[in-house]
């Protein structure tokens, strides 16, 4: 059992933590992390900032402080160099709510009104450019006003209880209208991580001569397109829009499967 | 049909059908951006909102505002809060809500140092302090601007209440007592307070501390509170008045169209219409 | 992680949030329907809480108090209120208003010192009452039981609570809260005046050219009287001067041409000063055909100690007796060398306290010792001992009091001097009070339209009840004391009681009734519309003795306060305008109101508990010979007496006190009370189980009106003259004397009250009987012991500077002054109720200097522990708030009980009045 989901569990340790750690910075004066993804403030020292975040700020017109900027660099070189979307599955707290969806319809046999199949993964990059174009044209972060992942933060942090609302609504177009609609279609922060997630140093690995062509893989990944090479030819996952979730490592029982570091 | 043929038709089909895809797409996108957009400028457009001290100009703020909630964190009172898509404004800013919880004008002004964006500018906050140094002064705050309406406000009515005069932490500055004779009683004067424009910081302690059911004093965002006087009059009596001219930008080129003139002069027909 | 301070403050403020949720608006208040008034019953009343005695009319609709207005009739007001008299409406339906007897009881529901509070019907309360008291009185005597009673009862609850304590119990410890209040006030009327009371009214405001406030925060504490002030200043700025005496600045300042901060306790050198320039630089200013006709010059004793306790009592801490060792002996401070040189004392010499049970005694001097006195007082020095803020310079100190000593002697000037508590609580109050009769007879400004020295009071029934009425320990009716013989005569012939019955002894005041309790030698103690165990100072060693000993508390109350918290049964009171009553103000004036709504729950009316209390004790029980401590040959056995007043030894005290012939002559229905109720007279709609745990009927005859014209026989053509019950139910209220139906504005002056015209001594008669023969002597004593008779005339004191028992120093290096704010009223058992004025106030700060604050490193808003020998409190500090102490002052509220600040305050008093010091004692202040 937990041989399957060492992974999962090790996600989830680390979402939570970060998220306890901004709850605790809020609510009983810990000093780790303060604020929230949008912007943390760590240590008291220097910041870390959503990238994303910082580059709708900037066509707003309003230019970014240099804090935010470095907070924004160190943000996206390291998620670069790491693993691009390791954020999305790692971090991101929104991930736990969608792969709950993702967990209900398959337990439930629920279809969704749109297969994932033919709605296209190329959305989320144009919602990306919209809200840079918005911003721009609006004077406002426009992303930001509508971003689920954090306004569910603020929510937990804060405690305003009608930020549960948007998640819940995610939840449900996750459940009902698009199989991993919202971060494998829409979420451009998600897109900002791929697009930059090219030459990442952590990969998974698959190792064909292993692969009993179970499929359990392919059953589990929430961005199934990534894995057009198992059980035909040994090699790296390279496409930037895998999210290093290792619920295919976890599932495989073939040791066909693990992470490797470059 | 030949092979090439066949291959030439889906090569039209497929170019055909990426058209259509590309057009669609970008349907959505204007679909998308319309929608989404049209929300953006709604909230953007609400006015009514009481911004932490040394929040730079709301049209900026909204723009600076990374909404990290570190003011929110710092403020000591629970007083600031980060609006959630319901409150109608720019989602995750700060502000603040006067008759809940007003700013309580900490004198470290804890909330503007922790913002990394500007967005509340310690500079704005400066003024010279007794060693000479320039130091953050919560007073020079301008969070809004108090308004009292005389009809509801029990002072005006004789009533010996002066709740927000007491109450205002710029006590006697940003809020005075006017003196007038009661005339109805003859021998009772009506103590009634005035807010300072120039003086009041916003903070909205006065509104809080009101006694009578709906407030009778009120901060509102300067925006709203305040009025503005064109630059083409200068009071002649104040010297610094002029001080308002500089930086502007007047238009001082003449039109040469004479149009305007020869068609009122020309349109003469109701005049002669009985 | 450690807790910073910003940690601390908001998890505080969750606290004092959390607090607000549970006062709600009143349910009914706000689902109100806006219905026309028509539909609505208006009735005049008078407002709940202070001592200026606004007419407000009340509208009541099915059977609830939907609304109040100011009386535009009411002389006072005029229709106008403060915030508190406009929330009248709101006070009497709090959430936790107090609905039915609540008893500390066992699991079996019998009595525990150590139970829990569990309802419990009236019967169950009073038959444990019966027992406790019937226990103390066989263990301890009379002296055994005590009542804290009140500046805030109606007149006729007053009188029902002396009598049965006085007549029937035989027992003089029943005190008021008026003693915190009014007592250096009343001891200053009676030594000068011979009567208590002020000469003039309010009127003077609207006459005077000056006004002067002594230790009184006119702008908060009397805001309607201070609108008035501001109208006069308003009609003549120029001519209109205001000068506001004070520690610290607060809202009085505001109006004021001139604020003179000066040092605690440094009052006493300030009027010597003015007394000084009039008698040596102003000679001609002084109104000699006044002062001789009708004046003589008087001093007292000085080594009076500060009635504390003597440091050899067990319970002290070493902390508290550094400041009690004060009461035995001091060593005088460089100032009191000066002061107290005329009795042959230098710097350094040690005061023995000689007088502590004599302090008031007094003897006549000449002027030429008066004058020979007041040199040590000139501006060098007094500007040295009283300059009050330390940032100010010592020049425009000295151009102030020259300033002021100026509006003063002006001869055409009227000038009225107006205090409150600053001058009353102090440990030289009477003193104080007395000085400034010096400074206004001297110049012949007193008892005259638009000049005198006048007393404000703080409650709104501490004249017309705690004084007049006399529900003081050592007082009777009218300003007769127990100790004088033809006074109790006069009251036992009035009472109807066997001669003999009133214990000639004089009872514990509030001080020693609270420091008896923890002696054991009071074990059943009854607070009647008080809350004692939050008001007194050194509350400590008061809510543990109550807590931990072995004695019964009851605690009548409307709403909970520290005190029903601290008590053993607590009983749920009807509030103002559930019952009959009536409240005499500052300016003598008598404003009675009937019952408006029924009360809620099965609160019933405070006489309905005295009387009711008063049916379980039979002559035979009460009236036998009693021992009493002090007394050398014991209260005599009158039972045997009683035969010939038409009653037998097994009648019981309320047969006797409250049920005689006389009262059952008043008879219910009467056209007054017609198309209004009476809960006392015939019951209410309620049918509460009463004492007897029957439904409650009625007494039957006309209870109230019972009380008050039998009251008012007590001052009939004595100057203490009333208007019947019916007369005051159709009037505004009337300011007594009242003559031929005839109100009195100036007393003592000819030309306004009849009994000084009677008197037949010209302009003016200083008519009071009280104290009026005294010995002659000089400056260190009387010569012999022959008393001279003074018949009206009215003393010139001269008394001098001394300091306060507890002056900052080290350890503790600031004042604490403690008051109230406007907001809310006394304990804020009803003010803090009303959510607006919870919104408006919701906590008692420490108001402090800037730079005092910086020097601890505290900042604005911090919680600071503001801590004295005695104990310590928290509080969140505010620099820039309404009240600005100068450095070395800090000022703090008792409102609030969160604050609980009389843990705080040292319990010193006047000596001679018995009044505590609440705006002087020593403390630190540091960060949380």
């Amino acid at each position: 059992m937990i041989k399957n989901n060492k992974y999962l569990i090790l996600r989830r340790f680390v979402q939570l933590t970060t998220l306890f750690l901004f709850f605790a910075g809020a609510n009983f004066g810990l000093g780790i992390l303060k604020g929230n993804l949008s912007t943390a403030n760590v240590f008291g020292k220097f910041h870390l900032s959503d990238p994303y975040a910082v580059l709708q700020m900037a066509f707003t017109g309003y230019f970014p402080t240099i804090e935010i900027i470095i907070g924004a660099v160190i943000v996206l070189v390291f998620y670069s160099l790491l693993g691009g979307r390791i954020f999305c599955s790692w971090v991101c707290p929104l991930n736990i709510i969608t792969d709950f969806a993702s967990y209900l319809r398959k337990k439930f046999k629920i279809k969704t009104l749109l297969k994932s199949g033919i709605v296209s993964r190329k959305i989320r990059y144009y919602v990306l450019v919209l809200g840079l174009i918005l911003s721009f044209i609006t004077g406002v972060a426009a992303f930001e006003l509508v971003n689920p992942i954090s306004i569910l933060f603020r929510g937990v942090i804060f405690g305003t209880t009608f930020s549960f609302t948007a998640v819940f609504i995610i939840f449900l177009f996750d459940l009902l209208i698009i199989e991993h609609g919202w971060c494998g279609h829409v979420c451009p922060v998600g897109a900002v991580y791929s697009a930059t997630g090219k030459f990442r140093l952590l990969k998974i690995y698959h190792t064909s001569e292993n692969c009993t062509l179970c499929m359990k893989c392919k059953h589990v990944c929430p961005e199934v397109q990534v894995l057009g090479i198992i059980g035909k030819k040994t090699g790296k996952i390279n496409s930037s829009e895998c999210t290093d979730c290792a619920r295919c490592i976890d599932v495989c029982d073939d040791d066909a499967l693990k992470f490797k570091l470059k | 049909m030949s092979e090439e043929d066949k291959t030439e038709n889906s090569n039209a089909t497929s170019r055909k059908d990426a058209l259509k895809t590309m057009f669609m797409g970008a349907g959505y996108l204007a679909l998308g951006g319309m929608v989404w957009g049209g929300y953006v400028n709604d909230v953007k457009a609400e006015e009514f909102v009481l911004r932490p001290p040394g929040a730079i100009k709301e049209s900026e703020f909204v723009k600076a505002c990374i909404k990290c909630g570190l003011c929110v964190e710092a403020c000591p009172y629970d007083t600031l809060k980060l609006s959630t898509p319901k409150d109608n404004k720019v989602t995750g800013t700060p502000y603040f809500e006067a008759r809940e919880t007003p700013c309580y004008m900490c004198t470290d002004i804890p909330c503007v140092p922790v913002c990394p964006t500007e967005a509340l500018n310690q500079k704005s906050l400066f003024a010279l302090a007794d060693d000479n140094t320039k130091k953050m002064d919560v007073n020079k705050s301008k969070m809004g601007l108090a308004v009292v309406n005389k009809e509801s406000c029990i002072a005006f009515w004789g009533v010996q209440c002066d709740a927000c005069y007491r109450a205002c932490p710029l006590l006697d500055e940003a809020i005075t007592i006017e003196y007038d004779k009661n005339e109805r009683t003859g021998k009772h004067a009506f103590l009634k307070p005035v807010v300072n424009a120039e003086i009041c910081t916003g903070c909205g302690i006065c509104e809080h501390a009101c006694v009578t059911e709906i407030p009778a004093i009120k901060v509102l965002p300067l925006s709203i509170a305040t009025g503005k006087v064109g630059e083409h009059y200068i009071k002649g009596w104040d010297k610094n008045d002029e001080k308002r001219l500089e930086g502007i930008v007047v238009d001082t080129e003449t039109d040469d169209d004479n149009s305007g003139a020869i068609d009122y002069l020309n349109d003469s027909d109701d005049l002669f219409n009985d | 992680m450690s807790l910073s301070r910003r940690d601390f403050i908001k998890s505080s403020a969750v606290a004092t949030v959390a607090a607000a949720v549970g006062m709600s608006l009143p349910k009914s208040l706000k689902a109100a329907p806006k219905k026309a008034e028509g539909e609505w019953r208006w009735d005049k009343s008078v407002c709940r809480f202070c001592g200026t005695g606004c007419g407000i009319m009340v509208a009541t609709k099915n059977d609830r108090i939907v609304a109040v207005k100011g009386d535009p009739a009411a002389p006072v007001n005029r229709g106008l209120n403060c915030i508190k008299g406009y929330f009248n409406a709101k006070i009497m339906y709090g959430e936790d208003r107090l609905k039915t007897p609540l008893m500390r009881v066992d699991a079996m529901g019998n009595f525990s010192k150590n139970g829990k509070f569990k309802p419990v019907s009236w019967k169950k309360a009073f038959d444990e009452m019966e027992k406790q008291i019937k226990r103390s009185l066989k263990e301890l005597g009379p002296t055994g039981i005590g009542i804290f009673g009140s500046g805030q009862y109606t007149v006729q609850e007053g009188y029902a609570a002396i009598k049965l304590m006085k007549a029937g119990f035989r027992s003089n410890n029943i005190d008021p809260n008026a003693r915190h209040c009014m007592a250096s006030a009343v001891a200053g009327f009676i030594q000068t005046f011979g009567i208590d009371e002020p000469s003039g009214c309010y009127d003077d405001i609207e006459l005077t050219d000056t006004v002067i406030t002594w230790g009184s925060n006119m702008a908060e504490m009397h805001p309607i009287l201070w609108s008035r002030v501001t109208d006069r200043k308003l009609n003549n700025p120029d001519k209109v001067k205001i000068i506001n005496l004070t520690t610290f600045t607060n809202r009085t300042s505001d109006l004021a041409d001139t604020e003179i901060v000066f040092r605690p306790q440094t009052d006493l050198a300030i009027w010597n000063y003015l007394a000084r320039e009039i008698v040596y630089n102003y000679p001609e200013a002084i109104d000699w055909d006044f002062v001789k006709k009708h004046t003589v010059f008087a001093t007292g004793v000085v080594d009076t100690g500060y009635g504390m306790r003597t440091p050899e009592h067990p319970n002290f801490t070493d902390k508290e007796r550094e400041t009690v060792k004060q009461e035995v002996s001091k060593k005088l401070s460089k100032a009191e060398g000066v002061s107290l040189a005329y009795l042959g004392y230098k710097e350094g010499d040690t005061l023995e306290m000689k007088n502590r049970a004599s302090a008031g005694k007094h003897w006549q001097i000449s002027f030429e010792d008066f004058k020979k006195a007041l040199a040590p007082y000139t501006l060098d020095y007094v500007a040295e001992v009283a300059k009050g803020n330390p940032d100010e310079s010592i020049e425009e100190f000295k151009n102030k009091l020259k300033e002021l000593a100026k509006l003063y002697v002006e001869k055409q000037r009227k000038v009225v001097s107006f205090w409150t508590m600053g001058m009353n609580q102090h440990t030289r109050g009477t003193w104080v009070n007395e000085q400034a009769y010096m400074v206004h007879f001297l110049l012949g400004k007193q008892a005259k339209p638009g000049s005198g020295a006048f007393s404000l009071t703080g409650q709104p029934s501490a004249c017309g009840t705690a004084r007049e009425v006399g529900t003081f320990a050592h007082r009777l009716p009218a300003d007769m004391v127990v100790k004088n013989p033809k006074h109790r005569a006069t009251a036992e012939k009035i009472w109807m009681l066997p001669e003999g019955t009133i214990n000639p002894k004089v009872g514990s005041h509030v001080m020693k009734i609270h420091r008896d309790v923890e002696d054991g030698k009071i074990k059943f103690i009854w607070v009647q519309v008080n809350n004692p165990y939050q008001n007194t100072a050194s509350a400590s060693h008061w809510i543990k003795s109550a807590r931990k000993q072995d004695n019964f508390i009851v605690v009548s109350d409307g709403y909970p306060g520290i005190s029903a918290k601290v008590a053993d049964l607590v009983l749920p009171s009807a509030m103002i305008y559930e019952k009959w009553g009536a409240y005499g103000n500052a300016e003598r004036r008598t404003q009675h109101w009937k019952q408006q709504v029924t009360p809620v729950g099965d609160a019933m009316p405070d006489i309905w508990q005295i009387v009711e209390l008063s049916k379980r004790f039979k002559i035979r029980e009460v009236w036998g010979e009693q021992n009493i401590p002090g007394l050398d040959a014991p209260l005599p056995d009158v039972t045997n007496k009683v035969a010939d007043l038409g009653y037998n030894p097994n009648s019981t005290l309320y047969d006797v006190l409250f049920a005689n012939k006389r009262a059952k002559s008043f008879s219910w229905p009467d056209p007054i009370g017609s198309g209004f109720q009476n809960t006392e007279v015939e019951g209410d709609k309620r049918t509460v189980l009463g004492a007897d745990n029957k439904e409650w009927k009625g007494y039957g005859f006309f209870i109230q009106k019972y009380l008050w014209e039998e009251y008012r026989m007590f001052g009939e053509g004595h100057g203490h003259d009333y208007a019947d019950f019916d007369t005051y139910h159709k009037v505004r209220g009337l300011k007594w004397p009242v003559v031929d139906g005839k109100e009195t504005q100036w007393r003592f002056n000819s030309k306004y009250d009849p009994y000084a015209k009677k008197a037949g001594t010209g302009d003016f008669a200083f008519y009071g009987k009280a104290l009026k023969a005294i010995p002659e002597g000089d400056l260190k004593g009387p010569k012999s012991k022959d008393k001279i008779p003074l018949p009206n005339k009215a003393k010139i004191f001269f008394r001098p500077f001394m300091d306060a028992p507890e002056i900052p120093d080290k350890t503790y290096p600031f004042w604490l002054s403690t008051g109230r704010v406007l907001e809310h009223w006394h304990s804020g058992t009803m003010t803090m109720r009303v959510p607006e004025l919870y919104r408006a106030v919701p906590e008692a700060l420490c108001y402090m200097h800037p730079k005092d604050a910086e020097s601890k490193g505290i900042k604005q808003g911090d919680l600071v522990w503001v801590e004295s020998r005695r104990g310590k409190v928290k509080a969140h500090v505010d620099t820039r708030g309404r009240n600005r102490p100068p450095r070395g002052l800090v000022y703090v509220p008792w409102f609030d009980e969160k604050v609980f600040i009389n843990k705080v305050c040292l319990d010193a008093t006047c000596p001679i009045s018995k009044q505590t010091d609440f705006k002087k004692s020593a403390v630190n202040v540091y960060k949380v």
